[in-house]
């Protein structure tokens, strides 16, 4: 676009060129110099928030209670009792937020492999199976996308409670699943709340890989199935990363699906769906609330954290979820 | 401790059924998928042999089975999103027009009383709020700190530190900024670190969520600090994709680094721009978990996806509850359309 000016510039104003551009680079240095300090506040400043929390849930009680977390590198007490409490009490106000992990970690495995499996076959049929209305059919699962989830709700909730008949015949006969047993249908909703996005995801990724791969192994006399196999899934192994993080991430984190699937019990009910009930119903209880969403935020933390660079990875390949 | 593991024990054996049910349908599906061609395969063969040896002429090729196989890939996920979206929505659409238990046609009733009724006019207005505000505070914040940071030392513990409330949930997000606005009477040793700040400026601490329409931008603080890393991070990518001799060229001829942004960068970035407004504001107008958990609604707080829960799940109003969702699923529409119609000129262009 400038290409032309910038010699003439410096052909004709050669001296005078030299000064500028070290006065500039000096202010260029100083500019950094600011931005990065500022950069760096705000980053600290945006950890304050969580970082007052994992402070206060190490406090006793009557501390929390009546001074500021701040207050503890003046005047540290330090106590794991918060989280003893609220993991491993026994009382109906304590938690017991370790049963409700394990529902947490009971939901989250299956809701994330199945939309992975599903979706990873879908999007290899869509890229590279020749058969006709393809293109319609992505972009059909594509435009799902934009369905609220909260159109699905109330009917999803009948089909699983009531089943399904059309004209008097049992097409599919109610679920009728108690207790441990609605895992089943967090994991049915998760399942189909995640395809599309997931077909997506996935898609972008398998479309890309080489077609005379492809081609190569047909002619050797691969089948689908083998290929999918053999040569996408070995490929695509970083995509399935990326949409897995996601999933976690989404599926753990969630509160909606969890709290109208899954019923309240600890039974059943995630630690989100519990810990909104604490924050509802006990909402000064800061000893319990602090510890109890330290204990809810620590899994997706460390999952993040380690994972971090399949994460954004998958975040640009889909700018993420619609 | 008085944790009883043995009664956590039906949870894992569900948890193995739903493993064993994944490999089964699975790895069924993949069998299914090698065994029979094979088996057709070897009968044509046999075919072949017979008609060769009693010189009758040979069976037609048949075209591969293409179709066939993209059936079966395509089956689990078809299936499903039947199930659990499309057939959901259309009984959603039609349960919009009936009344709270289902039972009669009532009309546009519903989307009657959505528009008069006081109350969730506040939630409509509520929602624009949220869905005007969000996107907006959270991109500038975003594309600001991008730029900012760009090049940088540290950059990338920077970028983390603004990026991980992303794995942090709306509810676990919701109590540590509860926690910032927690509020003590005057007087008494303030524990929520706003109204410390209050204070110690010389003001009187404030119920900060029981003030209306407060409450509803310090709700917006949540959201937004959760997603301006995500804007942050796509952004960030795009501003490294520019090409460096544009920028290089721009700088030879000495533009200031305000024009620099205007006619360089943001122009360059436009089409990462808009993914990331058009995402949020997706995201926003769902936004659930935030709001029921700081005020469960209360205080003039509530949005368009709490209200349709509490309709739907709470006060058994199938009816309005439906028709609510219905309302943000056309909320959602044009900006959808705008994102395609986006992508399309990216393409053309």
């Amino acid at each position: 676009m400038t290409t032309a000016t910038p010699t003439v510039a410096a052909g004709t104003q050669k001296t005078d060129g030299r000064r500028t551009s070290t006065a500039g680079r000096v202010r260029r240095r100083l500019n950094s110099r600011t931005a990065t300090l500022v950069s760096i506040v705000i980053a600290i400043v945006w950890t304050i928030p969580t970082f007052g929390l994992f402070i206060s849930s190490f406090r006793p009680e009557d501390e929390i209670k009546s001074s500021g977390w701040w207050n503890f590198f003046t005047n540290p007490s330090f106590t794991l009792e918060n989280y003893q409490e609220v993991l491993f009490g026994r009382s109906s106000s304590s938690g017991q937020l370790a049963s409700y992990f394990i529902n947490s970690l009971a939901i989250t495995i299956p809701s994330v492999l199945f939309p992975l499996a599903f979706a990873a076959l879908a999007a290899y049929a869509l890229a590279w199976i020749n058969f006709r209305g393809r293109d319609w059919m992505y972009i059909a699962i594509f435009a799902l996308q934009i369905v609220p989830l909260q159109m699905a709700l109330v009917p999803l909730l009948k089909f699983f409670s009531t089943g399904v008949t059309i004209g008097g015949i049992t097409v599919m006969p109610a679920w009728d699943l108690v207790d441990e047993q609605k895992f089943a249908q967090v994991w049915f909703a998760h399942t189909c709340f995640a395809l599309p996005f997931a077909v997506f995801l996935l898609h972008n990724f398998i479309s890309q890989l080489p077609g005379e791969l492809m081609e190569s192994a047909r002619v050797d006399g691969a089948t689908h199935p083998k290929i999918f196999r053999s040569i996408v899934l070995p490929l695509i192994t970083p995509a399935l990363a990326a949409f897995g993080i996601f999933q976690f991430l989404w599926v753990w984190n969630d509160l909606l699906v969890a709290l109208i699937f899954a019923g309240g019990g600890n039974e059943t009910a995630p630690l989100t769906v519990r810990l909104a009930e604490m924050a509802g119903t006990r909402g000064n209880e800061w000893q319990r609330l602090t510890a109890g969403a330290f204990v809810s935020i620590v899994v997706p933390m460390i999952v993040f954290l380690s994972l971090q660079r399949f994460f954004v990875r998958g975040l640009l390949a889909g700018s993420v979820k619609g | 401790m008085e944790f009883d593991f043995a009664e956590e024990q039906p949870k894992f054996l569900m948890l193995m059924y739903g493993l064993i049910a994944f490999v089964a349908v699975v790895g069924g599906l993949l069998l299914l998928l090698d065994v029979v061609p094979a088996w057709f395969a070897r009968r044509r063969e046999a075919q072949i042999v017979a008609a060769s040896a009693s010189g009758a002429p040979l069976p037609r090729r048949r075209k591969p089975r293409e179709g066939m196989f993209a059936l079966f890939f395509l089956l689990p996920t078809l299936l499903l999103l039947t199930i659990g979206l499309v057939v959901p929505a259309i009984r959603t659409t039609l349960l919009s027009f009936m009344d709270g238990s289902s039972n009669e046609w009532v009309g546009l009733r519903n989307y009657g009383w959505m528009f008069s009724e006081d109350s969730i006019v506040r939630v409509l207005i509520n929602t624009l709020v949220w869905v005007l505000l969000v996107p907006l505070v959270a991109t500038s914040f975003g594309l600001l700190y991008a730029i900012m940071v760009d090049k940088a030392r540290f950059e990338s513990v920077a970028k983390s530190l603004i990026f991980l409330p992303m794995a942090i949930s709306f509810v676990g997000a919701s109590i540590i900024w509860k926690f910032v606005y927690a509020y003590r009477g005057d007087g008494q040793e303030q524990i929520g670190l706003l109204n410390q700040i209050v204070v110690s400026l010389g003001g009187e601490p404030k119920q900060w969520l029981l003030e209306s329409p407060l409450n509803t931008l310090l709700l917006i603080v949540i959201m937004v600090w959760i997603q301006a890393g995500f804007a942050m991070v796509v952004l960030s990518a795009a501003i490294k994709a520019i090409p460096a001799d544009i920028v290089e060229a721009a700088r030879l001829d000495g533009v200031t680094p305000w024009q620099m942004f205007w006619q360089i960068t943001l122009p360059s970035i436009r089409p990462a721009l808009i993914v990331v407004v058009v995402t949020l504001s997706i995201a926003t107008l769902k936004v659930f978990d935030i709001v029921r958990t700081s005020t469960n609604g209360n205080y003039d707080t509530s949005v368009i996806a709490n209200e349709m829960y509490n309709q739907a799940f709470r006060y058994g109003q199938n009816g309005q509850g439906s028709a609510l969702a219905v309302f943000l699923f056309i909320l959602v529409i044009p900006i959808v359309i705008y994102q395609i119609r986006n992508i399309r000129q990216q393409r053309e262009g």
